[in-house]
């Protein structure tokens, strides 16, 4: 692939539309970018700012947060809590200076494949544009470590 | 220290055409804990599944990690070989290198890297697992069912006859639906009635069912295998362990009112009931148009009630039902009459739609069974407008699927009756059904005039004199290439089949889908057309898409009898990755409440912390991931699992 940034990002998305809907995708043989690691949950309402923030911290250079359209969840609206923290999340990472291309939220059902696949691609390339984050040294001095400790 | 073992999958080629198993195998000898790792060509195989059971009792090993297809896949089937070896299932963790790698990529050194990485994440996630326990609970011997249509009865009969107790809530006054209202049936021309009053009145006095009609319900708690539903029982001022039925009370009651079951056609009165034999007879008040409770005067129906059944201080009753399982049938509606009007309808008296030609065409209709023209006249000529509002995406895109067999059973009944002249104007002639061709093609020797083309409207404006005083069907005749303008007398309207107005209600109740049509969304297309979202929930008839009554029937029938091996089966598992609230962390905020869809969290008072009731929680995690203490653990999602594959795949 020779000298061109390789972003690497993580999906957080939830096991009943889009992990479904990336199944799809590979059953549909539909290529796209290997830039992505998808962490499986069961609801995007699972998804806990630590996550985004540890990934980050790990060396994620973006993150996409994916789940059930409104009013499709499995767990009937666990997706609106995901929908309500996405704001103070992004205003959080913004504060830490972090470009705003690297958090995304997408609805991603279960028969939408093209759709993971084009919403990957385009991250793909609008987080190589913003080169690597490396939010290690950017952000050292101002965060602690995670929102909370875990429970364990 | 964990013992782990980790196992490649070749899928054929399916994965190792892309991936180099070999190589994920051996990094992964070189992660700590990991004791065992092999890559094998068909992990799923009877031989593949005895590698893993044979390995975890030689190696002892105490996690099991399957780098193969999506979970979704075969997550079940491992599970199952894990503890066939006496091992947790829950100590099992699976990476996805088919769907989300091998088949996605083609870069074999990118695909392999990529491997490696989820493999390792699953290794991360697993050293974290912890046994966990399936529960089973037992299973409510009765099921509800909702509506009454031909579908909920077959349903409810079905399982009734099998020795369950069923519970059936339905709206109106009557059970039957849409079909008690149809004359006769295509392609057979049965008498509709005829076909469904017998397994109506069956329902009434099967002991095994519990019959609510004037009823809906209100809500639904609880899940697969128990769930609580309140019904509410209306208020319907008649004493029903009174009433003998005899209906006096009807014949003498002043107060006319437009009939639903007439389609507005025919007059009921405020004490009614939807039709003669309707299913129970004891009538119900109508509260909002009985004279007494409108102006407090009247009480006539009291009078001549001779057993003396009016009791104007009934109320609502709210009942509490206790159900295994739930089969929803609550039938379609029909496209909203203002989507009628280019053709007519609201503007003509003498244009119609199907079900109300229905009615005019019945003995017990509005016209006994005539049919004429709202002046008493026999038409001379009848147009039969097909796919109205159907397969039109300004209105709705599908099939209504009944539409051009009613069509031709209404030419058949219109010619039988009367001399008229009668023109199907059509799109395609859908007769898809067992003896429908057979049924079409007697009809084009019946002399029936079919027209290919879309009615684009329908007018009195006459050009000739022809037309004068008549309607006018406005056509592009696709055959000729030319608009036609046929005159007639009246106009019947195939109007498009529809979900029922509080679909989208009715479906969060019981924790349905919706399709992209508003129809209730099936579980799977083609393998489970009955099932919904909600495990214990099962759809029956036209609630799901247009269905004709044979197409009803089974898969009412399908519904019942999957609904039965779910309740006879006697127990069911429950979700055994639940979350957990360590009450020491717990600072009693109450925030995890309102994140909780299913209400399964409570607040102990006394102790001031937030508890998580098993059997009702689902495992989704929100509660987890807003618990602003950190004080849930979603089990088999936990925090450190979690984050430990975020640092396998990003550190
Ligand atoms: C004009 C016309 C002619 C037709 N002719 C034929 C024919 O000749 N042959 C044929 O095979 N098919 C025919 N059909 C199709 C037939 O009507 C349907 O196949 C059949 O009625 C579907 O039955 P169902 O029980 O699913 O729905 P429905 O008949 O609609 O019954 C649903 C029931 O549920 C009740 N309900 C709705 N919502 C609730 C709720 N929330 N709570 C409680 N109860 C509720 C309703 O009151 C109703 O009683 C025709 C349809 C039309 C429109
Ligand atoms: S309320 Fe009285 S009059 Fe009316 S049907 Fe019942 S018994 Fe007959
Ligand atoms: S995980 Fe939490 S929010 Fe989800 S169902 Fe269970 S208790 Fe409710
Ligand atoms: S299950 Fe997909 S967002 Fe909740």
């Amino acid at each position: 692939m020779g000298d061109r940034f390789e972003p690497r990002i993580a999906v957080l998305c939830c096991n009943w539309c889009t992990y479904a809907g990336a199944d799809l995708a590979g059953t549909s043989r539909m290529k796209y970018a290997p830039n992505v690691r998808l962490v499986r949950v069961m609801c995007s309402g699972r998804v806990d700012p630590a996550f985004v923030l540890r990934a980050f911290q790990d060396g994620a250079d973006g993150v996409l947060i994916a789940g059930c359209h409104p009013g499709d969840c499995h767990y009937i609206n666990g997706n609106h809590k995901t929908m309500r923290r996405f704001p103070v999340l992004q205003r959080m990472l913004r504060q830490w200076g972090i470009e705003e291309g690297r958090i995304r939220l997408e609805w991603i059902s279960a028969s939408e494949g093209d759709v993971f696949v084009r919403v990957v691609n385009e991250m793909t390339e609008a987080v190589r544009a913003l080169g690597p984050l490396d939010w290690r040294t950017r952000a050292a001095m101002v965060v602690p470590e995670t929102t909370h400790s875990p429970a364990e | 220290m964990a013992r782990i073992g980790v196992f490649v999958c070749h899928c054929g080629t399916n994965i190792a055409g892309v991936v180099d198993v070999a190589r994920v195998a051996e990094a992964a000898r070189g992660w700590p804990d990991v004791v065992f790792a092999t890559d094998y060509k068909f992990m799923c195989s009877d031989p593949g599944q005895a590698l893993v059971k044979d390995t975890i009792v030689r190696e002892n090993l105490d996690r099991v990690v399957v780098a193969a297809c999506s979970p979704r896949m075969h997550e079940p089937t491992f599970r199952k070989a894990c503890a066939m070896a006496g091992l947790n299932p829950f100590l099992f963790e699976m990476a996805n290198i088919r769907e989300h790698c091998s088949w996605v990529h083609e870069d074999r050194e990118e695909a392999t890297r990529k491997a490696i990485d989820l493999t390792r994440a699953a290794v991360a996630k697993a050293r974290l697992l912890e046994p966990l326990q399936s529960r089973t609970v037992p299973v409510t011997q009765k099921v509800l069912v909702v509506g009454g249509g031909v579908a909920g009865i077959q349903a409810a009969l079905d399982m009734a006859n099998a020795g369950l107790k069923v519970v059936m809530v339905e709206r109106r006054q009557s059970i039957g639906g849409r079909m008690a209202q149809l004359d006769k049936t295509f392609p057979t021309l049965d008498c509709s009635a005829c076909i469904l009053t017998p397994k109506m009145v069956q329902v009434a006095q099967h002991p095994n069912i519990t019959l609510h009609t004037y009823s809906e319900v209100e809500q639904v708690r609880g899940f697969v295998g128990n769930f609580s539903v309140t019904i509410r029982r209306k208020a319907r001022f008649v004493r029903e362990d009174v009433c003998t039925a005899c209906g006096v009370c009807i014949e003498k009651c002043p107060k006319k009112v437009d009939s639903e079951f007439e389609e507005g056609l025919g007059k009921r009165k405020a004490i009614y009931r939807d039709f003669p034999q309707a299913v129970p007879g004891r009538p119900v008040i109508d509260r909002e148009h009985c004279t007494y409770f409108q102006n407090g005067k009247c009480r006539i129906c009291e009078k001549f009630c001779e057993p003396g059944a009016i009791f104007w201080d009934d109320q609502d009753a709210l009942i509490e039902e206790q159900v295994g399982a739930i089969v929803v049938a609550t039938g379609y509606d029909l496209l909203e009459p203002d989507r009628l009007r280019p053709w007519g309808y609201g503007r003509y008296p003498d244009v119609m739609t199907g079900i109300e030609f229905e009615r005019i065409n019945n003995a017990t209709g509005p016209t006994g069974g005539r049919i004429v023209c709202k002046d008493g006249r026999e038409p001379q000529a009848v147009a039969i407008l097909h796919c109205i509002g159907s397969r039109d995406r300004n209105h709705r895109h599908y099939c209504s699927r009944v539409c051009c067999m009613y069509a031709l059973k209404f030419a058949h009944l219109i010619r039988e009756k009367t001399t008229a002249t009668v023109y199907n104007f059509y799109i395609d002639m859908r007769a898809f059904g067992k003896g429908y061709e057979e049924f079409y093609d007697r009809l084009l020797h019946e002399g029936v005039k079919f027209i290919r083309g879309k009615a684009a409207c329908v007018t009195d404006e006459a050009m000739t004199p022809e037309e004068q005083g008549r309607l006018v069907v406005v056509a592009e005749a696709t055959t000729l290439g030319e608009v036609i303008r046929v005159p007639v007398d009246m106009v019947i309207l195939a109007s498009a089949i529809t979900p029922q107005r509080d679909a989208p209600e009715v479906a969060r109740r019981f924790g349905m889908g919706l399709s992209p049509d508003q129809f209730f969304l099936e579980k799977h297309p083609k393998l489970e057309p009955f099932g919904t979202a909600t495990d214990g929930v099962f759809l029956a008839g036209a609630c799901q898409s247009p269905k004709d009554i044979p197409d009803t029937v089974a898969h009412a029938a399908a519904a019942a009898s999957t609904a039965m091996s779910l309740v006879f089966r006697g127990i069911v598992e429950v979700e055994a990755q639940t979350a957990e609230v360590d009450a020491e962390a717990c600072s009693g905020c109450k925030v995890c409440q309102d994140a909780c869809p299913y209400g399964a969290i409570s607040f102990l008072a006394d102790r001031k912390v937030a508890e998580v009731n098993g059997g009702l929680c689902k495992g989704c995690g929100t509660c987890v991931a807003t618990c602003p203490s950190g004080a849930i653990r979603g089990k088999g999602f936990t925090d450190a699992q979690v984050l430990s594959q975020i640092d396998a795949l990003f550190a």
